[in-house]
């Protein structure tokens, strides 16, 4: 029975949300804000949880010797300051709270961000080795692609960006809406596979 | 009772289960327009998706389905082998972009629930770092349940499968810390992906792990297609389950998947020869 409730539930809930989209009387569309807004009390129930398992994860690494022992300890400040900061001088415009997330938070966020410029960099380098006739058939049309969005493109010849026009408008977007399709049926399949109940790992089984 | 009819009789009771709710709703506020009409393609496109899987399901039992070889998951065992042989743990990571109502994310944890039982077989740690709270309880569950199969409960640690945060680039940062400090012998990157998937398969690279990845998004496919050592394409991360366990009924899910493909292209097929004369009815329809 404890296995069999939660497909049960899985398999009526995912019928009313397939069902719901389709019928445009009020009970229903009434019934459907009562799902998303019963979806959002079990995420902050969930999110308190992730919480303290985040506090108890960081606490059991801090007692830990070692190097690293550090990083809990920030971790743990970090969470405390926020909150000391958030109920006692609340988070309006001007508050401490928003002054630690525009100073401290934003540019260590933008600070990873950044990084992307030279992972794309490293990914190019070794993507675009030409050892296989997918990895020519690549550099071709980044080759292509890179000219036709140059100045230069222009010069070497007045049809590179035409060129490039089709490249971006006519294989690409197939290619594109090729794999699109792929991940639609996917999608719809995997969702069958859980409404019926074949699919079952997000119950810890198969 | 056939497992066959035991999968219909479980999908139909679901079915009227759904019906009947709808159906015993107070009548006078069931209006006469109570049917959003101009959805009619879209419930026709259900109608006949479901249809059309749940008989290649039922085909399935009869008859095994020749499903070719992915690279990407012929790879999961040397991966796996690796990371035992190197004595380092797996990373398994469903992405920041997706949640548990995400049919990308429950493709992944099937796919976790047979790579965990694996790992478990071998003695080797997984990690999961996760950007939301319920798919770390979910995965926790699946992991636990794998080791549990493989006969090695006490090999499980909870403290491998947890929540981080929900901010995108903290997530990234915190994985890559977590893969500098780890350095995991083989990355798993299946799920849905945004900016940090880079990020990610790149420090993977950094780090010497084999990477495996996966995405429903397509920008991100591209950067792990030049990132990575082997990428699931398209559907490639949702038929993986099947692949990798055999289970006729996934496997039926799939063959059902590559019927649909005909009947799509044979729309299109057909739309453009309409078209050609100058009838539009299935762009119409479609659109």
């Amino acid at each position: 029975m404890l296995k069999k409730s939660p497909i049960l539930v899985c398999a009526v809930c995912g019928v009313f949300m397939i069902t719901q989209y389709f019928i445009t009387a009020e009970p229903v569309t009434d019934l459907y804000r009562s799902v998303l807004d019963w979806m959002q009390i079990i995420f902050v129930c969930a999110l308190l949880v992730g919480i303290i398992n985040v506090i108890l994860r960081q606490v059991r690494m801090a007692s830990r010797p070692g190097r690293e022992r550090i990083y809990p300890f920030i971790t743990l400040f970090g969470i405390a300051l926020m909150v000391i900061l958030g109920f006692g001088w609340g988070i309006a415009r001007g508050s401490p709270f928003l002054w630690v997330f525009d100073n401290l938070q934003a540019p260590m966020q933008s600070t990873v961000f950044s990084l992307l410029a030279f992972y794309v960099a490293s990914a190019a380098y070794r993507g675009f080795r030409a050892r296989r006739a997918e990895s020519i058939i690549l550099v071709l049309a980044a080759l292509i692609i890179l000219l036709g969005r140059v100045p230069i493109g222009e010069i070497v010849s007045p049809h590179v960006p035409s060129v490039v026009g089709w490249v971006l408008a006519v294989p690409a977007v197939a290619a594109k809406r090729a794999i699109l399709i792929g991940i639609g049926l996917g999608m719809t399949a995997t969702a069958i596979k859980v409404i019926a109940g074949m699919e079952r790992a997000y119950l810890g089984g198969r | 009772m056939g497992g066959g009819r035991r999968f219909f009789a479980r999908a139909g009771s679901g079915f009227l289960f759904g019906m009947a709710i709808l159906f015993t709703l107070p009548e006078k506020a069931i209006a006469a327009d109570w049917f959003a009409a101009e959805r009619t393609p879209e419930l026709v496109a259900v109608v006949v998706c479901a249809i059309a899987i749940l008989v290649s399901v039922y085909a399935a039992r009869r008859r095994r389905f020749y499903v070719r070889p992915l690279a990407g998951l012929t790879a999961i065992d040397d991966a796996l082998g690796r990371a035992t042989e190197l004595g380092s743990p797996v990373v398994y990571i469903t992405g920041w972009g997706g949640d548990l109502a995400r049919p990308t994310t429950m493709a992944s944890l099937a796919i976790l629930s047979h790579i965990a039982e694996r790992v478990a077989a071998y003695g080797t740690r997984i990690l999961f770092p996760s950007h939301d709270p319920m798919v770390a309880s979910a995965a926790q569950d699946t992991i636990r349940q794998g080791y549990m199969k493989a006969g090695r409960p006490e090999l499980f640690r909870a403290e491998d499968v947890a929540f981080v945060t929900q901010s995108q680039l903290g997530y990234a940062a915190a994985v890559d810390g977590i893969m500098s400090r780890e350095k995991p012998g083989a990355v798993f990157l299946l799920g849905t992906f945004e900016g940090e998937a880079l990020i990610l398969a790149e420090t993977a690279h950094n780090v010497g792990a084999v990477q495996i990845s996966g995405t429903d998004s397509t920008i991100q496919l591209s950067f792990f297609l030049v990132a990575c050592d082997y990428t699931l394409i398209g559907e490639e991360l949702f038929a993986a389950s099947g692949y990798i366990s055999g289970d006729p009924l996934i496997l039926g899910a799939v063959r059902g998947q590559d019927i649909l493909k005909i009947i799509i292209v044979a729309l299109l097929l057909l739309g453009v020869l309409l078209g050609g004369f100058g009838v539009d009815v299935i762009a119409d329809w479609l659109s």
